[in-house]
């Protein structure tokens, strides 16, 4: 397994050259040197002389991948590609174009991702999981038609009207917790609630009914129809055989999503004022902020292959069968 | 048993509440008996250093916590300058080219420097900080940090000690030198450099230099000629030259800070100069977490300061001079949380967490409506609840330019007049204010807003290339009169004769959106009304821009925010040695025009007097036959206010007002309590509601097993 772990970080190497170079060139195709000089200088009395200088004194004044001008190995490490993406690799992601430092900047907004992102999981699966095996239980009946189609109506609106309809309800006419906000500790609690609430209740139309898929799969099997035929009730066959046999699916899914918790929610954070990673990379397009954007793409990237590394690896916890190799 | 003893008691509180409880409280500090302001912001200032900060939201920060040598007198209309770190307005002197004075009234011409004579008061003192702090031995205890110390801290408040010494004139000095220094990169520098004597060579010596050694290399132009006084030396008559002296580039910095926040290792901390100031006013930067929260405390060391005695006729009539005298600031504490989105900012002033805010939009219908005289009140709900609006219209132009280097619409050709003068009669702004900007704008009847002087009111005033007077009002001309230009331009109807078919006109612009579509195509509709065509080329901002500059663009809309208030912060945007393609100014019409030139040139650096009011007149009516800009309109800003909060008059140059501002704490409470009293009932039955479904449940579970 070991050997299959090393190989698999080596693949990572060339994917994320690759990630990195085509980020590069996808932000520069639209974003010059000069007009991210030009963003970060401000629209009013800008000079070519000003701009000349913020480009000398941010490394942008380079060739962008080859330079003619130097010799030898010079000709690539001379260029604003080299330079700025080689230290990625050594998880240095250098200061941000407005003279911040990224590192420090993603330790700090990732707590506040992941005290968002982690509980909505939980909570989430916990949720899910539990109606879709209640579903499962009632088949056939009412009750399973009904939650069926209040899942589908579920997952049919936009969680934009969530968080708008949520924070209504909950913030302004019920007034049982704040709009938005964030504090840090335990007093984050309250700001946090209603924003899992929201996460949790968006997202289990399309769980539950996920989840009640596989374990009706599951429900059909041999096994299944033998615990019964061995006198187990209902509930008994579905939390001792088909729940720990539907776990597979779920894990995996759950594993590879795991790492990403850190990259934040976009519209959630926007909307409640959590300071987390969410809104980082989208106010780095905006400003044009290419140190922030790579540095991004860049984790993300790692986040997702070690996501993928960390799925096939619980294949093998959950299901003896699996071997590495 | 014991669950009914606890259910019951539990019951009644959430069916009756608590008289107190406010669990939609976003504030988790208690503020005690501390006055504490509650504002927001929605983008994080990028730089919080003097030297780079320019843009608004920076201003908000920094004018509360640095001090330049004058502000702007917070009450009395028109604006004035008066000394704020300063004891007097300066002595400026006149010099010929050989140094010799010059009587007040020399010509311009004969003047070839400008000595600024400024003096400071004594006994002012910096903020608090670790920068200034010393040790027992009277040496700076946090300059020479090793890197294992560095290592150990994590932000400014892990610095223990600090420190703080008297304000001198070496320390304004200092960041004169600062925004010379080509790794600053103050947006001013190059400005400064066709003004102030030696900043250009300064800049040139000091290249290669830390920002460190600047300290005690001289700059030709500054002379401290002592503790309490110094004196700059520009080139020339540049009257305007008091408006920069007001702003935040020329706050005073102490040489400690640049060598305290240069020490390698704190910037990879964040912790910077542009990221914690250090300065002399009536707030310090006590928390600075840009991706939640913003929280200025009263700076322990503020100068005695006293809130203006006079200001403007009604002032005292609204309770303006009710705090005459007083010693500023009022409030202890400023919180400015950051909110990204408008909805819940919205709710959380209604709630009465924000004790300001904006209107945006899709709030608009809730908090204001028109009267039947054509004015803006507050609705019904906005009364009950006590809040104040207040209007002021912006010391801005927002305008519609024709790239005058364009073969159709530029130039200075009749027939380019007349097509331009056609298209500022058919583009109704009255309507754009109308649709798309709620009636928040004044329509503009030439370059100068109200509030600066120059601007002519009433029939005096109007364009009347555009506009007639009627009923004592500007009334568009009807568009048969533009039909009748288009005649005279060449193109009836709006066909152009070099096609037989409709003129095509191109519009440029950066807004590429689907919300922009509506704008988009309101224009075009104006454009039609005369027969053009008008073709919409959206592209991104930078491309935009890149256009701009090359002068590939035809008509487009752009704007422009005072800086200072005077006339030449506004003309200078059609000053030929201006033109963006030629020089790489801000005269993005590229418009030259002779003798408009000529009166820029001789009442730029005039005094307010009749004499200059008429030659602005005249520069207004030179524009308005010309037409470079379809005028556009002065946006109207309109602001709301909970009645707790007091002293607030609009002030559009002076930055620095949180300090005249003031709180009643107890009808905040009040009010607040009143507001957000939260209702439990829904939350009893919602718990009722599981347990009966939960019971039903386990109920059908049990008959089924007793069926099988």
């Amino acid at each position: 397994m070991i050997q299959y772990i090393i190989r698999r970080f080596l693949y990572a190497i060339p994917l994320l050259i690759g990630v990195n170079i085509l980020t590069f060139v996808l932000f520069f195709v639209v974003n010059s040197p000069d007009d991210m000089a030009r963003m970060q200088l401000g629209q009013k009395r800008v000079t070519e002389q000003a701009i000349n200088n913020w480009k000398q004194q941010h490394g942008y004044n380079l060739p962008l991948l080859w330079n003619e001008q130097a010799d030898n190995q010079e000709k690539i490490t001379q260029t604003i590609f080299y330079q700025k993406s080689v230290g990625l690799f050594l998880f240095r992601f250098g200061v941000s174009d407005s003279g911040r430092n990224i590192g420090a900047d993603i330790q700090e907004r990732m707590w506040p991702s992941l005290a968002l992102a982690l509980p909505t999981l939980i909570v989430g699966l916990v949720v899910d999981i539990s109606f879709a095996l209640l579903l499962v239980l009632y088949r056939n009946r009412a009750l399973e038609r009904i939650g069926i189609v209040s899942c589908v109506v579920l997952l049919s609106i936009s969680s934009l009207f969530y968080i708008i309809g949520g924070q209504f309800l909950f913030a302004k006419v019920l007034k049982w917790v704040p709009i938005s906000g964030y504090d840090d500790g335990l007093s984050a609690l309250k700001f946090l609630i209603l924003p899992i609430l929201i996460g949790v209740f968006s997202g289990s139309g399309s769980g539950v009914r996920w989840y009640r898929t596989l374990f009706l799969e599951e429900v059909e099997k041999d096994y299944v129809r033998t615990a019964r035929a061995k006198g187990l009730t209902e509930t008994e066959a579905l939390f001792k055989h088909v729940l720990p046999n539907a776990l597979i699916p779920i894990l995996t899914g759950v594993v590879v999503i795991l790492p990403l918790l850190f990259m934040g929610s976009l519209i959630m954070e926007s909307f409640f004022s959590i300071p987390g990673l969410g809104s980082y990379t989208l106010d780095a397009i905006n400003s044009q902020d290419f140190a922030i954007v790579r540095s991004m793409v860049f984790l993300g990237s790692v986040l997702y292959v070690l996501g993928l590394l960390l799925t096939d690896i619980s294949y093998t916890l959950v299901d003896p069968r699996v071997r590495l190799s | 048993m014991k669950m009914r003893n606890y259910l019951i008691p539990i019951l009644f509180i959430l069916l009756n509440g608590c008289e107190d409880l406010q669990l939609n409280n976003p504030y988790t500090e208690d503020e005690g008996k501390q006055s504490v302001l509650y504002q927001s912001f929605s983008e994080r200032p990028k730089h919080l250093d003097p030297a780079t900060a320019y843009s608004e939201n920076e201003y908000a920060f920094i004018a509360q916590i640095y001090e330049p040598l004058f502000q702007y007198h917070y009450l009395k209309r028109p604006y004035q300058l008066t000394p704020l770190t300063a004891t007097k307005l300066p002595d400026i002197i006149y010099l010929d080219k050989t140094g010799k004075f010059l009587p007040e009234n020399a010509a311009e011409q004969e003047i070839a420097y400008t000595d600024y004579v400024l003096n400071i008061q004594s006994n002012i003192h910096f903020q608090p900080h670790p920068a200034l702090a010393k040790n027992v031995q009277g040496e700076y205890q946090y300059h020479q940090l090793s890197a294992e110390q560095i290592q150990s801290y994590k932000a400014l408040s892990d610095f223990k000690e600090v420190g703080t010494r008297e304000l001198t004139a070496e320390d304004y000095v200092q960041q004169i030198k600062r925004l010379a220094h080509p790794k600053m990169q103050s947006p001013i520098a190059e400005i400064m450099k066709n003004y102030i004597v030696g900043f250009d060579d300064f800049s040139k010596q000091v290249a290669d230099k830390k920002k460190t050694d600047i300290k005690s290399i001289p700059m030709s132009g500054l002379e401290i000629i002592n503790p309490y006084q110094y004196r700059i030396r520009i080139k020339g008559k540049y009257p305007q030259f008091l408006f920069w002296l007001s702003m935040p580039f020329f706050a005073p910095m102490p040489w400690e800070a640049d060598v305290f926040y240069e020490q390698p290792g704190l910037a990879d901390k964040n912790i910077t100069l542009d990221w914690y100031p250090i300065g002399t006013g009536p707030y310090l930067l006590a928390e600075n977490n840009p991706n939640r929260r913003m929280i200025l405390l009263k700076n322990p060391n503020f100068h005695v300061e006293t809130y203006p005695a006079d200001g403007e006729p009604e002032d005292e009539q609204k309770g303006l001079l009710v705090d005459a005298g007083k010693k500023l600031p009022f409030i202890d504490k400023v919180v400015f949380m950051l909110e990204k989105e408008t909805i819940p900012y919205w709710n959380k002033f209604l709630q009465g967490y924000y004790d300001a805010s904006g209107i945006a939009s899709d709030s608009f219908d809730q908090a204001i409506q028109f009267t039947g005289s054509g004015g803006v009140a507050l609705t019904d709900s906005m009364k009950d609840k006590g809040i104040q609006l207040q209007t002021l219209v912006e010391t801005s132009d927002f305008y519609m330019g024709f790239n005058m280097l364009d073969t159709t619409v530029g130039g200075d050709t009749e027939r380019a007049r007349k097509l331009r003068q056609a298209i500022s009669i058919a583009v109704d702004y009255e309507e754009f204010i109308s649709i798309f900007r709620n009636g928040r704008g004044v329509v503009a009847q030439g370059a100068i807003p109200p509030g600066i002087f120059g601007f002519a009111e009433g029939k005096e005033g109007i364009n009347t290339y555009a506009f007639n007077w009627h009923d004592n009002k500007p009334q568009r001309k009807g568009i048969a009169e533009a039909q009748q230009l288009m005649i005279e331009a060449g193109y009836p109807n709006g066909i152009d004769p070099t096609t037989k078919e409709a003129l095509i006109l191109n519009f440029d612009t950066a807004s590429v959106s689907v919300d922009d579509r509506p704008t988009m195509n309101w224009y075009r509709k104006q454009f039609e009304k005369i027969g053009i065509k008008l073709v919409i080329r959206a592209t991104d901002y930078n491309r935009f821009q890149e256009k701009m500059r090359s002068g590939n663009e035809q008509i487009f809309v752009w704007g422009w925010n005072a800086d200072y208030p005077d006339p030449e912060n506004f003309f200078f945007l059609l000053y030929g040695p201006n033109s963006k393609v030629k020089f790489g100014g801000e005269n993005a019409v590229n418009y030259q025009n002779v003798e408009f030139d000529r009166l820029f040139e001789k009442m730029r650096n005039m005094d307010n007097t009749p004499e200059r009011y008429q030659i602005i007149q005249q520069m207004q009516e030179v524009i308005r036959h010309d037409s470079p800009w379809i005028f556009g309109f002065h946006p109207k800003n309109f602001s709301l206010y909970h009645s707790w909060y007091s002293n607030l008059k609009p002030n559009l140059m002076a930055n620095n007002r949180l300090k005249y501002t003031r709180l009643d704490l107890e009808s905040r409470a009040e009010k607040r309590k009143l507001w957000n009293h939260p209702v439990l009932w829904p939350f009893a039955i919602g718990i009722i509601l599981l347990l009966s479904v939960v019971t039903v449940l386990m109920i059908s579970r049990y008959k089924n097993r007793e069926l099988k």
